[in-house]
């Protein structure tokens, strides 16, 4: 029995529920939230206790159960929200998910912080702490407690004051990762089980016995204040396999009459069964029977309840809102799926070497000379080359994943310090690849805490600079030539150039006499063992931020630019490669080599002029243009032809020229990165197969042009071939 | 004992036998023949079209594709120190894979080797395995798994984790990287 993948998917939906509860808590804290919210607020907690429970994840229901009380009264209207509730739920919420995270990776968990949690939660919902009826036995008053009133109309109540839950479950229950068992233990949390009987008619002779399966049946009677919709949700997850009939306490005869006929199984067992479990009394049961020899036809259940009008209605509307349920989380389910990255890359792979194969055949389609050969193939191309794009947009996750995770931040950062802070968030749904979605996330965090307490001034300072008490932190994400830019900014004090400079002399970092501009003092904050803040606070200011941060990104390959401006704030810019992605390219040539400039960095080709062989400049329409040449900067082999091209390009904001000998083009540009091997190289992004099957190198124009402008440029431009 | 061992550190998953010795692919590189386990080589191809890559060591010669796949192709001459390969018609990639360098998220590494031609699948028994001379050998001692005894003849079987060392090809591709810059 393989529990752990339903545990796994246990724990991914408990994540999502967790998400989701701190999302609506958040919100709550500018306002209640209305009956909607609130009904999925209390359903997130519901269901992450339901789904605890039937993995025994005991710590888990334990304290969500608290919390469920909690959001039931709230629900109920017998308790208001307020801030100060909201923080103990969000609190809450975060020990749910330690509880949960421990479940999954072992640990433990600080028991003062829970019994504290407890307290504070208990004290909340107006229990006494430590009552012990209100920790052992679940106060689950929900909504409709008038639905266990049965309307004993029909004939023949049955004189018992239990349900009763028949449980066939089906035979591969244990093998889709549920335990019956742990169901029926949980059972205890929804009321007391007063009776079992273990129906164990359908086991097997010992020799075709599977050990794997689950032969045997249960007859449970329960004694509970709960809801039909409660019990079922019990068994919510084996609910459409399993036959699991409930009845209600003070069912009629015909109702255990239908059950008995409807199990298939040998009815004067299944009714001593009932008898045992003190459902039915025997002298109700030989009743039955003899009526039901009277009848013909025996009746099934539903005729019986239809027939008879007797059915409850908030029974048939639970059914009915389970079973819409059923039909949205499969709905949802069938919206996304989970597919292990590998299979990702490898379908991409093959789908690549598809487009590869498609352009090779039109070559000799072309070379045939058959019109409807060359046609067919050029429609195949085509084809292939959209499979090519949807394949690659598989990988690509919106940014706002990551974003997510920032109101909760900005909130806690901000209270601790006591500044009032509003993030806004944009372009949530700017792609990128999901391998950078997950590595992003660590870096943008260290930019937001450090705006938040470097950045936003207290209230105070604020109110005293006539700006507004409420500060403002916003990310922004948006695509540009070929990458992706996320921008972190605020509206606080900016960079303190002079400061900045000061500590950069003290720390040894510069000398005092160097002539910085302001930009290139604002640089000076991204290295190692640089900190302005005066206080060491716990949340940054230890002198390893920046400079870890602007690692991360150049790992990423990626640039971190500083925008500051004294009184009105400071935005933080990354700019990312938007890696296996496809890219429009352009196509030039270099001797026997070719190579790709990224489309959008391409202003405009032209020739270079014949007087311009000596200088790395030239005129264009009155404008000064530095160039430089690939051919140099790359060691490529051979002499330089008589007609060079140039390429102009332009990238942060710099024009610069390439000299290229040949220019072959605009193509489209499968990314392939060039392995750790190649991290070294600079002035290149990656690698992509070509139609003829050759590999191409991608420019990586803003390292080229950086490297050119630089002083280091200089030795790149005079570097003779050597090899 | 010691012979068995200076194999199984060759590299290669350790294999359950009866007393037979291992495969192991033998070719030619500058008149002289080696030999690695064939149990790390993933393909032979013959040398086409190879994409060169600015700034890099004449050790990594470039890059191929590999059906879709961007490989790079070491020079083994060059990461001999005997200068680079020529280019002749017998001049075949063989394409192997190793363990993956420290910080590589990927368990293995593709790699091409470029040799100047590929002679025949041969088997040595175990005890037909020296251990390396101290010296004498042309290239690095640590690059030698052992010295297979063949028709009277010594084949030097190399140790691919260390000749092929993605942490250390990584490494002079960085420095020569960083000496053009």
């Amino acid at each position: 029995m393989d529990l752990s993948q339903a545990l796994a998917t246990f724990f991914d939906e408990s994540r999502d529920l967790l998400a989701e509860m701190e999302r609506i808590l958040l919100r709550a804290e500018s306002g209640a939230p209305a009956g909607e919210e609130m009904n999925a607020l209390f359903r997130c907690a519901h269901t992450i206790k339901g789904s605890a429970g039937m993995f025994g994840l005991d710590p888990v229901v334990r304290f969500t159960h608290e919390v469920e009380t909690l959001l039931d009264r709230l629900r109920q209207g017998e308790l208001v929200f307020s801030p100060a509730l909201v923080g103990l739920l969000l609190e809450s919420r975060d020990h749910m998910a330690d509880l949960v995270a421990v479940a999954t990776d072992g640990g433990g968990v600080d028991a003062s912080v829970e019994s504290a949690l407890l307290e504070r939660l208990r004290a909340a919902v107006g229990v006494p702490a430590a009552t012990p009826a209100a920790a052992s036995v679940p106060a689950l008053v929900v909504a409709g407690a008038a639905e266990v009133e049965v309307e004993a109309s029909g004939g023949g109540p049955i004189g018992n004051d239990c349900w009763h839950l028949s449980l066939r479950f089906e035979r591969e229950v244990l093998q889709s990762g549920f335990d019956p068992l742990a169901m029926i233990h949980f059972l205890g949390s929804v009321g007391v089980v007063s009776h079992i009987e273990t129906v164990v008619d359908a086991l097997p002779d010992l020799a075709e016995l599977d050990a794997e399966l689950c032969y045997v049946g249960f007859e449970v009677a329960l004694k509970s204040g709960a809801s039909k919709a409660e019990i079922e949700s019990v068994f919510e997850f084996v609910l459409d396999q399993s036959r699991i009939t409930i009845l209600p306490p003070h069912s009629r005869m015909e109702d255990f009459m239908a059950l008995i006929e409807d199990s298939g199984e040998d009815k004067f067992r299944l009714g001593e069964l009932l008898v045992a479990c003190g459902s039915i009394t025997e002298n109700e049961l030989a009743r039955a029977l003899a009526v039901q020899q009277a009848v013909t036809a025996p009746l099934r259940l539903g005729e019986v309840l239809v027939g008879q009008g007797a059915v409850q209605p908030a029974v048939v509307d639970a059914a009915l809102a389970r079973q819409k349920k059923v039909e949205e989380r499969r709905s949802s389910e069938a919206k996304s799926m989970k597919i292990p990255a590998d299979r990702l890359d490898a379908l991409i792979d093959q789908v690549g070497e598809l487009v590869i194969a498609g352009a090779a055949t039109q070559l000799q389609a072309r070379r045939a000379n058959q019109r409807e050969l060359q046609e067919a193939a050029s429609n195949l191309l085509r084809l292939v080359e959209d499979v090519r794009d949807s394949a690659l947009r598989l990988r690509m996750t919106p940014i706002g994943e990551v974003f997510g995770r920032f109101p909760r931040v900005v909130r806690d950062v901000a209270r601790e310090l006591g500044k009032d802070i509003e993030l806004t968030i944009s372009g949530a749904d700017a792609e990128l690849d999901k391998s950078m979605v997950e590595k992003i996330g660590d870096p943008l965090m260290h930019l937001v805490r450090n705006a938040i307490d470097h950045g936003i001034e207290s209230p105070e300072q604020r109110t005293a600079a006539g700006k507004p008490a409420r500060g403002t932190v916003s990310l922004n994400a948006y695509h540009e030539s070929g990458s992706i830019v996320i921008e972190v900014a605020d509206d606080g004090g900016g960079l303190n150039a002079a400061r900045i400079l000061q500590k950069a002399v003290d720390k040894g970092l510069v000398s005092a006499e160097a002539n910085l501009s302001p930009a290139d003092i604002h640089r000076l904050i991204l290295e190692p063992g640089f900190s302005t803040a005066e206080q060491v606070t716990n949340l940054s200011g230890r002198g390893v931020g920046m400079d870890v941060v602007k690692s991360n990104v150049e790992a990423l390959r990626g640039t971190l630019d500083i925008d500051s401006a004294p009184g009105r704030g400071t935005t933080m810019r990354i700019c990312l490669p938007l890696t296996l992605a496809i890219i429009d390219g352009f196509q030039v040539g270099v001797g026997p080599a070719t190579f790709i400039v990224p489309l959008d960095t391409v202003v405009e080709c032209i020739e270079l002029p014949d007087g311009a062989a000596g200088a790395d400049y030239l005129n264009l329409r009155g404008e000064v243009l530095p160039f430089l040449r690939l051919r140099r900067v790359f060691a490529v082999a051979g002499d330089e032809p008589p007609r060079q091209n140039i390429v102009v390009v332009r990238f942060g904001g710099r024009k610069a020229g390439i000299a290229v000998d040949r220019l072959f083009g605009e193509c489209q540009t499968v990314i392939k990165p060039l392995g750790r091997l190649f991290a070294g190289v600079s002035g290149i992004s990656g690698s992509t197969i070509l139609g003829s099957g050759e590999v191409a190198l991608i420019l990586d124009v803003a390292q080229l042009v950086h490297g050119a402008a630089a002083p280091a440029g200089a030795k790149v431009l005079a570097h003779t071939p050597a090899a | 004992m010691s012979q068995t061992s200076m194999v199984v550190a060759g590299g290669g998953a350790p294999r359950v036998e009866g007393g037979g010795g291992r495969q192991y692919l033998a070719f030619t590189l500058n008149h002289e023949v080696f030999a690695i386990d064939i149990l790390q080589i993933r393909e032979i191809i013959e040398f086409g079209t190879l994409t060169e890559v600015p700034m890099m060591p004449p050790t990594i010669r470039g890059v191929i594709n590999l059906r879709g796949a961007v490989v790079p192709v070491i020079d083994l001459s060059a990461r001999f120190g005997q200068g680079s390969s020529a280019v002749a018609r017998r001049t075949c990639v063989v394409i192997v894979e190793v363990a993956g360098g420290i910080d590589d998220g990927a368990a293995t590494q593709t790699l091409g080797v470029m040799v100047d031609a590929v002679n025949e699948v041969m088997e040595i028994p175990a005890e037909d395995v020296e251990p390396p001379p101290a010296f004498g050998a042309r290239i690095r001692t640590d690059f030698i798994a052992g010295m297979g005894r063949v028709n009277g003849r010594f084949v030097i079987l190399l140790d691919v984790s260390k000749v092929f060392s993605v942490d250390e090809l990584a490494t002079l591709g960085g420095l020569a990287a960083g000496l053009a810059s």
